[in-house]
Parts: structure tokens; C-alpha cells; sequence
């Protein structure tokens, strides 16, 4: 029997010991940090637990999705702070994904001025800081715009002035809901017709130009809808009043300091992300697709884009919980989303760690959902290997 | 005009319609935007005005006040650095300056400039604290401006990066307990703002601590900074690791090394070459990201430029104050990715 290696030089056992000192020490850490905490908190005359989420927040909120009163409770200002995290987020990820695609296809323009403007918007964006961009934008609209008496007016009814940005909205009407049943009729059509149009041409190898007839459809649908609904085109305009303007839809100008800041600021990341993806797929594909005789749009939506869109979309992803993440920052200009109603929650009540974890499990539980579709979506497209 | 430009052009410029027609609006374009420019930087502008009383007339969105500047540009680097000390801040801005071009040059890499940005390290910290040899003694709520973000960037990543490299070896390590806490770590730091830990720090690191233990405010800052910074770097850190094909490993265990000397000798000094260029990329995010302490009460650039606006006699200069410390950041930032780019190209071709 050969000779066993001492106890001690057994690499099993070193590991188990290894960690078990690790686990302990961590569990000490954290112990003891929990029992200073306790007895600091206990010391204040802080009582610890969730329940200050049930008081009243006797605090005023700018602006909220649902009904809120300061006679509401914590938890409640909370649910608001989360929502409007979520809907300047919702926003942000669709207006800079299309900048940030527009810019991103400039980059690659055949126009050489083109090329130039789109790289010094991207290096500019990208390297100042984010919070500089945010309160810039925010003392354009508060101190730089004109008072609502003077407002801008780019477009007619859309008027920006030190009270934000307003815009006329179609007034509500039964026909518009007609008109979304409609359009979402049209888009399961759609969908059919293009699955048809495959299937046809798999069959006789004659193509159907579906795509056309697809978009036709969404577009024409709930236009007949609306006309055949008498066309009520009844706009709520924003007029004057003594010292704001009533009527339209208004945006502070925190929110719209917000939204625009994180747009540009991602927009740039954005850009450089479908750059690179387009410039990923290798040019022997577009060589090949205009061998084929494709054309330059078909080639591009046909070859190209499915192709760059399997590069593009992890990194996209990551951009897009990035400007979740980024919204925070929206306590320095005062726009109440979830950190700012935090703050404000524990300044009042003292509760800082229960305020700060809660705060952290719901960015926390944001991220792992984006992260979870992220995984998702790279099974689906993870290349075959033969 | 020489007919290989006019053939550029031609190329580049006007092919087409529809290319014509964009060059031109994009002329039009440049043109309006440099003009705006000139017109309010100088042909407007204000150069000198004693009090800012010149400025308040010719400041109603028609000229730059570069007078604002002049009046408050130390204040703005410096803050409320003592005025007859910031000689010292000013120094160390020029030593962090210096030691970041040094370590631009590869050939200087190794432990000589590391022993540099040591000593270096140690000067700034006697420059700005003072207390002996002959300095006089400035606390840390005074420091500001651009002498704090660079500390809080580079101290905060210098402390950082070890704590990453353990994370990162921790996250590729056989042992379940030891891989499911970093792995735990980094995922739970990476799924929350920057600004969130900051305030952890700033609100709840005084309650974690035995009652009557005081930490200083800019110390609990630099903790959530390197807390944070430390995941991403070890996500950085573990790119490198990955990076390194089996067999060096394998030839390392072959030799029999043990863990610890594989890991010094042949991992480390190979992954952490291939992450430079990305380690670079955190480091600019980390030096925008200094910004936000700003939130947390300290006072930084954004701070002193947004106090200098609020002066009395200076209101509202706020495009020349936020102009000034943009350019600052920008200056810093293009230069560190341009060099990030350019290194990422000559490690490549070192590798082929």
C-alpha cells in the first residue's frame, strides 16, 4: 500500500477547513455589524422593522401615475417613487435605443461630414459625466427657458418654458379605443400574411411582398376605424393662464431634464453598440447578398441586421438596466422617483436601513429581470456549432 | 483647389443627391452652431467686470461672462481649500498628472512604477492633510474640486483592485462556499445604483460600527467607492483570467506549484496584462462616476462650480461654470480612452 499523504496535506480536507473558516468569519462580520447596528439603533430610539411603511407620509409628491395625498402612507409614496422610476426608464429605453440607432448608423454613413458629427456627438456624450449632463439639461429648462408668458413655441401648442414642457393631446374618445382594437386586429393579420407569404414562397418560390402588405395593414386599419368613427379630432390645446399653462400634457422640467439627459447620455453607449454590431458582420455577407442580387435595404434587412442583432442585443440589454440604474441620480434635480422618495422617507422617519435595503432589493429585483431576459435571448440565438 | 481633394469630395461629400443635399444641410448646420458660438463667446463676451456688475448687463443670453471665470476659477479647482495653501492642492493635481502620463509608457510597467505611485501617493496625502513637516494642518471637509475627484478616483481604484483580484480568483474558485459568496457579491453590488451604496455608506456605515466610533465623512465616501468599484473590476479581472488558455495552468500544476505561486507567478501577471485596456475603461466610468459624491454632501467640481453660481453678484453663470469643469472632465476622459484604444491595438498585435 503506498504511503498516504499526512492528514494535513490532504486537499479535500484543507478545502472544507478553508471554507468553513471563510463561512465563519463572514457570519462573524456580519453578527457583529448586525448586533452594533442594533444596539446604535436601540441607543437613537429607532424602532426597527417595516411597519413605518403603514404611517402617514405627510409629504407632498410633484408628480405621481396614481392618486396620491400626503395623507397617503409610506408605502404607498414608495409604489409612486417605484412608477415613476419605471416610466422615465420605459421612456428613456425607447427614445435612446432610436437615437442611439440613428446615430449609430450615421457612424457608418458614406458621408464623411456625417461620419465626423456623429463621432463628436458620441465623444462628447460619453465622456462627461452623466450628473454634469443632468443638471446642465436642468438649468437650460429652469433658468436659461423664458417664463410662460414669453414660452417657446417650436411647434404650434407645444410651448417650453421654466415650467417644463406642454403639449396638446388628442381629447378621449370611444373611437380611439376602437382604433386600438383595430390596430392590433391589423397586427395579428399581419403576422398571418407574412407567415403565409414564407410558406407560399417556400412552396413556388415566388415571393408575395408581404412586408407591404403587412404594414399596409397596421397602418390602414385603425385609420378606417377612426374615419368610419365620424373623425373626432378634438385636441385639448395648452392655452395660457395667468401665470402657468392649463389644459395639453405637461412635463416638469425635472422629468424632462431626466429624460432627456439619460437619453443623449445612453444614446451615445447605444451608438457605438450597433456600430459595432454592424461593422461585426464580416463584409463577405454583404459582398455575397449584392452577389445574390439583393438590394441595399433588402441586404440590410434581410443579411445584415439578423446577423448584427445577435452582437447587439447582450450589450443592449446591459445599456438599458445601466439607465434604470442611472434614474437614481435624479435626486440631485429633484424628479421623485424611487431613490429621492428614500431619501425623503428616511430623513422623516430615521428608518435608514430598512428604507436603503428595501430601495436596494427593488433595483436589485429590476436587474435580475433584465439579466434573466438577457439569458433568455442568448439561448435562443446562441449559434448552432456543427 | 488640388484635384485629390476634389476627388475626396467628390468620394466623400457629394456622390449622390441625396448625399449633396445631406452635406449641405450639415454645412448649414455647422455653420449656424459655430456662429452661435463665436457670437457668444466672443463677440459678446464680457472679459472683465469688476464685481460682476459689466456682466449683469451683457448677460442676458447674448455674450459669454468669461470674467466669471477669472473671478472664480481657483475657487472652482480648489474650493474651500485654504486660499494661501492651495499651492499644495495645485501640486498634487500636477503629481497625479504626472504619474498618470508616466504610466502610460509600457516600457516603465512593472514594480518600479508601482513603488512610484506609492511614494506618490504618500506625498498627496502629506500635501493635503499637512500636520508635520512643516505644513499646516487642513481637515478633510475642506478638500474640494479637482484635487478630490482625482483622490476619490484614484485612491478609491487603487484600493479596489486588490479587492477585486481576490473577488475574481474567489469567483473562479473549485470550492462551492468561497465561489457562491463572491459570486453573491458582485451580482448583489452590480444590481444597484452607484449612488445607493454611497448613501449605505454615508447613512448606515455610523450605525454598523461599536457606538462612539466617528469615521470621517470623505473616508465613508471612498469605502462605498471601492466597495462598488471593486465588482466591476472583478468582472474585469475574471475577462483576463478566462482569457488564459488551460495549458499554462496545466503546465504550471505540471511544475508543481502550488495554488498560491501558480496564481502570483503565471495566472496573474498574463491575465491581468490582457484586462488593462478594459481596466482603463472602468477607470473612466469610476472618474465620472466621483461626481456623485456630490449628492452626499461632498464638494467636489459639480459642488464648487454650483456654489460659485450662486454668488450674489455671479448668478446664473451657469454654462460658463458647468462649461469649464466639462471641459476638465473631458480633457481627462478622451485622453484616458483614446489611450485605452491604442493599447487594446498594441497588446493585440504583441499577441499575434
Amino acid at each position: 500500500m503506498a504511503a498516504r499523504a499526512a492528514l494535513w496535506n490532504d486537499p479535500r480536507l484543507r478545502a472544507a477547513l478553508f471554507q468553513a473558516a471563510v463561512i465563519a468569519g463572514v457570519v462573524a462580520l456580519g453578527a457583529y455589524l448586525v448586533h452594533n447596528t442594533l444596539v446604535n439603533m436601540a441607543r437613537q430610539g429607532i424602532a426597527t422593522g417595516f411597519s413605518y411603511l403603514d404611517r402617514e407620509a405627510s409629504f407632498e409628491i410633484g408628480e405621481s401615475l396614481i392618486r396620491y395625498t400626503p395623507a397617503d402612507s409610506y408605502g404607498r409614496a414608495l409604489v409612486v417613487g417605484l412608477l415613476n422610476t419605471l416610466l422615465v426608464a420605459a421612456l428613456g429605453v425607447v427614445l435612446s435605443t432610436v437615437l442611439g440607432t440613428v446615430i449609430g448608423i450615421a457612424r457608418l454613413s458614406r458621408n464623411w461630414l456625417v461620419r465626423k458629427l456623429a463621432l463628436v456627438y458620441v465623444e462628447t456624450l460619453r465622456n462627461l459625466p452623466l450628473l454634469l449632463q443632468l443638471i446642465i439639461w436642468w438649468d437650460v429648462l429652469r433658468v436659461s427657458a423664458p417664463p410662460p408668458r414669453q414660452a417657446w413655441e417650436p411647434l404650434p401648442g407645444v410651448f417650453l418654458s421654466v415650467r417644463g414642457i406642454v403639449f396638446p393631446v388628442p381629447v378621449y374618445s370611444p373611437v380611439y379605443r376602437d382604433m386600438g382594437i383595430a390596430f392590433v386586429a391589423a397586427l395579428l393579420a399581419g403576422w398571418a400574411v407574412v407567415w403565409w407569404g414564407r410558406r407560399h414562397r417556400a412552396r413556388t418560390g415566388r415571393a408575395v411582398p408581404t412586408a407591404t402588405m403587412a404594414v399596409a395593414l397596421a397602418l390602414g386599419a385603425p385609420l378606417l376605424a377612426f374615419l368610419a368613427g365620424g373623425a373626432p379630432l378634438a385636441w385639448d390645446w395648452p392655452t395660457l393662464r395667468a401665470f402657468n399653462f392649463a389644459g395639453g400634457l405637461s412635463l416638469s422640467p425635472e422629468f424632462a431634464a431626466l429624460l432627456f439627459g439619460l437619453t443623449a447620455y445612453t444614446a451615445a453607449f447605444i451608438a457605438e453598440i450597433v456600430r459595432s454590431g454592424i461593422e461585426g458582420v464580416s463584409r463577405g455577407q454583404t459582398e455575397a447578398a449584392s452577389a445574390l442580387g439583393l438590394k441595399r435595404g433588402q441586404t440590410l434587412r434581410l443579411i445584415v441586421l439578423p446577423q448584427a442583432l445577435r452582437i447587439i442585443v447582450p450589450p443592449m440589454l446591459s445599456e438599458y438596466l445601466a439607465l434604470t440604474k442611472n434614474s437614481s441620480l435624479a435626486i440631485a434635480i429633484g424628479y421623485p422617483e424611487l431613490m429621492s422618495i428614500t431619501n425623503t422617507t428616511l430623513n422623516q422617519t430615521g428608518q435608514a436601513v430598512e428604507a436603503i435595503a428595501l430601495m436596494m432589493a427593488i433595483y436589485l429585483a429590476i436587474s435580475l429581470v433584465i439579466s434573466l431576459a438577457m439569458n433568455l435571448y442568448n439561448r435562443r440565438i446562441a449559434f448552432v456549432e456543427r | 483647389m488640388p484635384p485629390r481633394a476634389f476627388g475626396w469630395m467628390r468620394a466623400n461629400l457629394f456622390s449622390s443627391v441625396g448625399n449633396t443635399v445631406t452635406t449641405l444641410v450639415a454645412l448649414y448646420v455647422i455653420a449656424r452652431v459655430a456662429w452661435g458660438v463665436v457670437d457668444w463667446g466672443i463677440v459678446h463676451a464680457v472679459w472683465t467686470a469688476p464685481g460682476g456688475r459689466a456682466c449683469e448687463a451683457a448677460s442676458h443670453g447674448e455674450g459669454a461672462c468669461w470674467a466669471f471665470l477669472r473671478e472664480w476659477y481657483r475657487f472652482i479647482l480648489f474650493g474651500r481649500y485654504p486660499y494661501f495653501e492651495q499651492w499644495r492642492p495645485l501640486f498634487v493635481v500636477l503629481l497625479f498628472v504626472a504619474l498618470l502620463l508616466g504610466s502610460c509608457d509600457r516600457r516603465l510597467w512593472g514594480m518600479r512604477i508601482a513603488l512610484l505611485w506609492g511614494a506618490g501617493l504618500a506625498v498627496n496625502l502629506w500635501l493635503m492633510l499637512g500636520g508635520v513637516f512643516g505644513l499646516t494642518y487642513v481637515p478633510t471637509e475642506l478638500w474640494s474640486g479637482l484635487p478630490l475627484t482625482l483622490i476619490l478616483a484614484i485612491v478609491g481604484l487603487a484600493l479596489a483592485f486588490p479587492l477585486a483580484i481576490v473577488l475574481a480568483l474567489g469567483r473562479r474558485s473549485r470550492m462551492p462556499a468561497v465561489r457562491g459568496l463572491c459570486v453573491a457579491y458582485i451580482e448583489l453590488v452590480r444590481g444597484v445604483p452607484l449612488i445607493t451604496v454611497l448613501f449605505m455608506a454615508s447613512v448606515m456605515l455610523p450605525l454598523f460600527l461599536p457606538e462612539g466610533t466617528t469615521i470621517d465623512k470623505l473616508v465613508r465616501a471612498q469605502a462605498g467607492f471601492v466597495l462598488f468599484y471593486a465588482a466591476y473590476l472583478a468582472e474585469v479581472v475574471r475577462g483576463g483570467l478566462q482569457a488564459i488558455p488551460a495549458g499554462q495552468e496545466e503546465a504550471a500544476d505540471a511544475l508543481g506549484l502550488g495554488y498560491w505561486r501558480k496564481t502570483r507567478l503565471v495566472i496573474l501577471p498574463q491575465a491581468l496584462k490582457i484586462a488593462i485596456p478594459p481596466l482603463v475603461n472602468i477607470f473612466i466610468a469610476g472618474f465620472k462616476d466621483t461626481t456623485l459624491v456630490t449628492i452626499i454632501g461632498l464638494f467636489d467640481l459639480i459642488s464648487t462650480a454650483s456654489n460659485a453660481i450662486t454668488d450674489p453678484n455671479w448668478r446664473g453663470f451657469y454654462v460658463e461654470a458647468y462649461g469649464f469643469i466639462a471641459l476638465l472632465y473631458f480633457v481627462f476622459c478622451f485622453f484616458m480612452s483614446r489611450y485605452s484604444q491604442a493599447l487594446e491595438r498594441s497588446l493585440a498585435r504583441d499577441r499575434r
